[in-house]
């Protein structure tokens, strides 16, 4: 009951957990940052994610590495990333509706190529937790903190990364220019087009892995949208985030924690419906979404299509 | 001028043949991905044809399918182009879906008559409340509605498994173990007329008639025009002294209105109760999704729609005969959506090129005209 809910192991339960789920979140949405700060809403994350997720599967699934899967998951998420940025910045398409199209793509044909090369539901073991002499045995503070696999650890490294590259790089200057102003940019002699497909594909990269870190480092198993929305939370993230890495760091553990909470409190079997639960986090998200879009502004350029002028 | 006439003519066939240009690049590549999985793509797609097409009863069935995609592409066509973008047509189904479901479980001493308006209105509610909360937010806080509409896309599906598994269970469900998620049946007065023997219901023509106002509402009125005018460029609708905000709002909560009578039809001509395996498409069958495609397909236009939406309601009754025949699942098909979704709006780059070429083309002519027609003054002075 309630009162379960409050003991020392169930915290650092939640806790723990909570941490672990940010990581396809944190993968998905600081690639999502990258390419919106260059201009473009790349919507189509969710379909990266589940075609990355089967991707990585079904690779080390057949081959029985890990390592490949990853490989084969940053692949197809380049792959769809380089299909995006050809749609988006040479056809100028609107980009909402062409990342819909994508997710669609995504969404059916990760469970056309799960019904036709596997069939049923299968495991595969995924990347171990990492023991650290020292750090791992710390009470408490051990086992919330440094008790996770390899891809958890690089999730939480990739957001000072970001951070470096975005804000003290020439390429991350190169980035915020075209998605302030792509004329400008222009006209200093940045190519806009290249900086976008690059944030694009490195994007579409990045949800590669966010789904690979599902299917073989959190979950272990592939099933038909197994992401279910994840994608799109990423998206919302980037807003709340308001488009520093930072900021989406602290998104994506306010809502994998709330998430942890709510899988707890199922587990203990707290007198709330768990369909009413399940709910919390995307409410939280729209509440999110009305405190934070209407106090930040996006980058100016954000889903307009650059022309050059001849 | 008549060579630009001309020109003019074959230039405008071609912008309407773009989404069937960019449907067949779709099952072009389709077929490359069939060849890659070693089935044979002509079998496949003939098998598809034969199971939209092939008989008396598979076309009923496919025009029940079009059903859900027309009035999601209707509500589509309307937010679209007042440019906000509705992706929540699967939770605004399921929304009126509840609501009209409701209504036909409680009040079962009404009549027939009155319970089945009812609950179409409820249905048309439901839907717009569900559209009118992101629109409103989008209007007053600015924020994106693809992502509310997606977020309202998941509540709707955890209210719905909520009551379904629990208030509005059906009782006899409710005494099984399994208990699977789904409502009582509606009694037999409330439900659509069918052209018996097979499954095509009353919705269809309801469908049709609405597919028709909602030409009349965007082209013959003075809210479409609005609706419209905020779409095209919402500066100037402002300067015009059109209040944005709520049409932002109006646009949006019409758009939800029509998903959710598609999905109250869908209970009341189909399934006569609500029923779901515990995801959006269990009971939606994804028509809030494939409705945005054939939307799209029909260039936003509420009488192109109609075509549109049966074509892909064929394709997804196809779908189901080429998983049997050929053992292609049929998440081809929402593959394949994906797809012509990308396609069209790829192609609509040509479509603006064209549209600036004959732009430039009435200049030259204007400027090339006006000599001449000095001349002919000069003339016509002088005789």
């Amino acid at each position: 009951m309630i009162s379960d809910l409050f003991s020392v192991t169930v915290l650092i339960g939640i806790l723990a957990s909570g941490i672990r789920l940010a990581t396809p979140y944190l993968y998905a949405a600081v690639g999502e940052t990258f390419s919106q700060r260059s201009g473009v809403l790349n919507l189509g994350v969710e379909g990266q994610m589940l075609l990355g997720a089967f991707a990585a599967f079904y690779v080390a699934l057949t081959t029985g590495n890990l390592w490949l899967g990853m490989l084969a998951a940053m692949i197809v998420g380049a792959v769809m990333g380089l299909a995006m940025a050809y749609v988006t910045v040479n056809l100028q398409a609107q980009q909402g509706i062409s990342g819909i199209g994508f997710y669609l793509f995504g969404l059916g044909m990760s469970d056309l190529l799960f019904q036709k090369l596997m069939g049923t539901v299968e495991t595969v073991k995924g990347f171990p937790r990492i023991y650290i002499p020292g750090l791992s045995d710390i009470p408490v503070l051990g086992e919330i903190f440094f008790n996770h696999n390899l891809l958890v650890y690089l999730a939480y490294l990739l957001v000072p990364v970001a951070w470096f590259v975005l804000n003290k790089t020439t390429l991350g200057l190169k980035i915020r220019a075209v998605g302030e102003n792509p004329d400008a940019a222009d006209s200093l002699g940045v190519n806009v087009a290249r900086v976008r497909y690059f944030t694009i594909i490195l994007g579409g990269t990045l949800s590669g892995i966010a789904g690979a870190s599902l299917s073989i480092a959190l979950l272990n198993v592939f099933q038909q949208n197994m992401t279910s929305g994840q994608g799109f939370i990423a998206v919302a993230l980037v807003y709340f985030g308001a488009w520093r890495p930072v900021g989406v760091l602290g998104g994506a553990l306010l809502f994998s924690m709330v998430n942890s909470l709510q899988l707890w409190m199922q587990v203990k079997n707290v007198p709330i419906p768990p369909d009413i639960a399940v709910m919390l986090p995307y409410v939280l998200t729209i509440l999110v979404l009305v405190v934070t879009v209407s106090r930040v502004r996006a980058p100016s350029a954000l889903t307009k299509p650059f022309e050059r002028e001849e | 001028m008549k060579k630009l006439l001309q020109s003019d003519w074959v230039s405008r066939l071609l912008d309407g043949l773009l989404p069937v240009f960019a449907t067949l690049a779709a099952l072009l590549v389709g077929a490359v991905m069939l060849l890659f999985l070693k089935v044979n793509p002509i079998e496949a797609y003939l098998s598809l044809w034969d199971g939209a097409f092939g008989s008396a009863n598979s076309l009923a069935e496919t025009l029940v399918k079009a059903t859900p995609l027309l009035l999601v592409a209707l509500g589509i066509c309307i937010s679209f182009r007042g440019n906000v973008i509705n992706i929540g047509g699967e939770g605004q189904m399921i929304v009126g879906a509840i609501l009209a479901t409701w209504v036909g479980l409680k009040f079962t001493n009404l009549p027939g008559w009155v319970i089945i308006p009812a609950a179409m209105l409820t249905g048309f509610l439901g839907g717009a409340i569900w559209g009118g909360i992101p629109g409103f937010l989008k209007a007053y806080f600015s924020v994106n509605e693809i992502l509310s509409t997606v977020m309202m896309n998941a509540i709707a599906v955890q209210l719905m498994n909520f009551l379904l598994r629990g208030p509005m269970i059906d009782p006899a469900q409710a005494e099984l173990a399994s208990k699977i998620p789904q409502t009582a049946r509606l009694i037999e007065a409330f439900r659509l007329a069918r052209f018996v023997p097979t499954r095509l219901h009353l919705g269809v023509l309801i469908a049709v008639i609405l597919a028709i106002l909602v030409y009349i509402l965007l082209w013959r009125t003075t809210i479409g025009y609005r609706i419209r005018a905020v779409g095209h460029n919402p500066h100037a609708a402002k300067y015009a002294g059109i209040n944005v905000k709520r049409y932002i709002v109006l646009s949006l909560l019409l758009s939800g209105a029509f998903a959710g009578l598609a999905g109250a039809i869908q209970v009341y001509g189909v399934n006569y109760r609500m029923i779901t395996d515990g995801s959006a498409s269990g009971f939606t069958g994804s028509a809030g999704f494939n409705g945005i495609v054939a939307a799209l397909f029909g260039q936003l236009h509420p009488i192109l729609s109609i075509p549109a939406s049966i074509l892909f309601g064929a394709l997804l009754v196809g779908a189901n005969k080429m998983q049997r025949v050929v053992q292609v699942p049929s998440a081809l098909v929402i593959a394949l959506n994906g797809l012509v979704v990308v396609f069209v709006v790829s192609s609509e780059i040509w479509r603006r090129r064209r549209q600036r070429q004959r732009l430039a083309a009435v200049r030259e002519e204007e400027t090339a005209s006006k000599p001449g027609q000095v001349q002919v003054a000069e003339k016509e002075a002088k005789g």
